[in-house]
């Protein structure tokens, strides 16, 4: 550490950089927009495709069945439900529940419009969820013809939530028949569907009376303590015929995400969104730190007269654009916050700063930063230092 | 002070000329266009000695000045500082050997960013094996001796014109060169603060074997001299190798001439 003290230089970068204030905080904007941008774009690519698993997730599940035919979660194809019987031979299965799943037309009941609802069918004395609220509201499904509106769904569904609990009695109609709402439970809209509702198994095959017997969407399964559920899905794949699919919970969520990744232009739109905000800062960046450096080329025509080498003044200013990006950064991180907050407030949109976006953010505008610093040096080149007597 | 400063780093008395000249030929332009401004100059400057280089604006100086200070390429002839030939010399041997030499230019050239303490820290910072506060108070020692102790925080737009070139000169003076190349050093300062820093520069010389190679047209600073070169139209046409004896006595006489004149 002392050797570090000793061998420090004046901090040339800093000051060059902080003498014109006026000029360092227009910099620092222009850096903190396109910042912003990219956490605009990423963050709503991501919470799109987060929206796509919002139910995905709540599932109380290690490992998920599915058809190979199922292509998502729009589209779910059957499995025999036998497949579940046959998980429980291994030793480190817990337990299992057997759920439905599909997109019904519910009718608001106050615009009488019809709009798709994603319809959840299970035993209710299974866990679904790993939210323990509902499985005190579970009971009441028992009750055929009942159902748990989330209330969370999209108004077009109709005020449901606020007439339940008014202690209105809510009843609409579902694929055409009738259904009573008998709780609210909180889920959330997800990418493929604007609303969902649970129900029983024995009143999801009412609504659907086309089901195949004994077919089911998804199976959910949960392991023991400790086991370890990429293995255990190993083995399981082994045992099962082809006729279905073994996913961990996390592989359920890709499975899913990836389908929207591969099929919609989200994910081009947003990313060229956020490719458009680093060309955006390129520009910036280098517009400033060319004019930076040419502003002060005598002065190292003057370094370089005295005797320093062109990789200390390259050096400069690459640590001119080092600063320029953590200090544009921050405020781009804390506006950032601010703006997803802003989102999921308007648009119940799961965008949350994370740890990878973040970071990632950073890396751009540090490449950012560093690639116009790269293309501001050769502007030294020009330095003469003859010039300067 | 300045002798503290002065005797911190005694040299050895090096065996060779500090900067030998021999048919030095310049030019800019090409063709048509090409204009001679060195002609056939052959010069040597011992460690320790003090060459004053006038004659009249155009004549050549300051391009002699930058070939000496390893500045610009050298076109024809030979450039040896320090033993080493500029001609066909690499940038890196340049560069190198650029830190052996101080340099003080007529327009100040500070570094706008920086305290007077800091822009003669940044000679300072050439120094190998001296730690960040022996070069500050180095830095600090050397304005004292021009008489700025009391400007160590300025910014050079808060200071006069004499004070930027004062603090030039302690730049130059802090990375200790052996070699001193000043360009009108004097020419902003009045005539007693001009006086302490020749006085400076003579002393640097005498004390530390360094070669100081400077343009005036200062009369009051000739006797400091051990040797005048006058310079016309890209010749020298006195003082060089050639006329080795044109002393002391003579400057004193040409000093006057000038003041009276």
């Amino acid at each position: 550490m002392s050797g570090f003290w000793q061998r420090r230089r004046i901090p040339l970068a800093w000051l060059l950089l902080t003498r014109q204030p006026a000029r360092l905080a227009v910099a620092l904007a222009g850096i903190a927009f396109a910042g912003i941008l990219m956490f605009m774009q990423l963050g709503f690519r991501d919470g799109l495709f987060d929206a796509s698993v919002t139910v995905h997730k709540l599932f109380d599940a290690d490992l998920v069945l599915m058809s190979p035919r199922t292509m998502s979660s729009i589209g779910m194809a059957g499995f025999p439900r036998r497949r579940l019987v046959q998980v429980l031979a291994d030793p480190a299965v817990r337990g299992t529940t057997p759920v439905h799943w599909n997109l019904m037309l519910w009718r608001n009941p106050e615009t009488r419009r019809t709009r798709s609802i994603l319809t959840i069918g299970f035993e209710p004395g299974d866990p679904l969820f790993s939210d323990p609220s509902l499985a005190a509201k579970a009971h009441v499904l028992n009750q055929q013809g009942r159902v748990l509106f989330d209330e969370r769904s999209r108004p077009e569904f109709g005020p449901i939530a606020s007439w339940f609990r008014q202690g209105r009695t809510v009843e609409t109609e579902v694929a055409g028949k009738r259904v009573r709402v008998a709780g609210l439970v909180a889920l959330g809209p997800s990418f493929g569907a604007d609303g969902n509702m649970l129900t029983s198994r024995e009143t999801f095959l009412r609504l659907m009376p086309n089901t195949p017997p004994g077919s089911i969407e998804l199976g959910l399964i949960r392991l023991r303590n400790g086991s370890d559920p990429l293995q255990v899905a190993e083995r399981l794949r082994r045992m099962l015929p082809d006729d279905v699919s073994v996913y961990t919970k996390q592989g359920f969520e890709e499975f899913e995400k990836n389908y929207w990744r591969s099929s919609t232009a989200i994910g081009f739109i947003f990313t060229l969104g956020a490719a458009m905000g680093f060309i955006v800062g390129c520009v910036i960046v280098y517009q400033i730190l060319y004019s930076d450096v040419s502003d002060h080329l005598p002065e190292y025509a003057t370094l370089m007269a005295m005797g320093y080498r062109l990789i200390n003044l390259l050096g400069v200013v690459a640590r001119e654009g080092l600063l320029l990006a953590v200090l544009g950064y921050l405020p781009a991180w804390v506006a950032g916050q601010g703006l997803y907050a802003l989102v999921r407030h308007g648009t119940k949109l799961p965008v949350y700063m994370n740890n990878e976006r973040s970071l990632l953010v950073f890396v751009l505008i540090l490449a950012m930063c560093m690639g116009s610093a790269a293309m501001a040096m050769r502007k030294l080149a020009d330095a003469d230092p003859a010039e300067i007597f | 002070m300045l002798s503290s400063l002065l005797a911190t780093t005694p040299r050895p008395v090096a065996p060779e000329p500090s900067v030998q000249l021999r048919g030095l030929n310049h030019w800019y332009g090409s063709g048509s266009n090409r204009r001679q401004v060195i002609q056939g100059v052959d010069l040597t400057i011992n460690p320790g000695e003090v060459v004053l280089l006038t004659g009249p604006s155009g004549c050549g100086k300051t391009t002699l000045l930058t070939l000496v200070g390893a500045l610009r390429q050298v076109m024809e002839g030979s450039v040896r500082v320090f033993g080493l030939e500029l001609k066909g010399s690499t940038r890196g041997q340049r560069q190198q050997l650029r830190r052996s030499i101080g340099m003080i230019f007529q327009g100040h050239n500070l570094l706008r960013c920086l305290s007077a303490e800091q822009n003669v820290q940044m000679g300072a910072d050439l120094l190998p094996d001296l730690g960040y506060r022996a070069r500050r108070d180095l830095a600090r020692e050397w304005l004292r001796a021009v008489g700025l102790e009391d400007h160590l925080g300025k910014l050079p737009h808060d200071l006069s014109g004499g004070q930027k070139q004062r603090v030039a000169i302690a730049r130059a003076l802090a990375a200790q060169p052996r070699l001193l190349l000043a360009d009108e050093p004097t020419a902003a300062l009045d005539s007693r603060t001009g006086r302490e820093v020749v006085d400076l520069l003579k002393g640097l010389a005498r004390n530390q074997d360094c070669a100081v190679l400077m343009v005036t047209h200062d009369p009051r600073i000739l006797d400091i001299a051990d040797r005048v070169v006058r310079m016309e139209d890209g010749q020298l046409i006195d003082g060089g190798d050639g006329e080795r004896l044109w002393g002391a006595h003579r400057l004193a006489d040409t000093g006057r001439e000038s003041a009276e004149g």
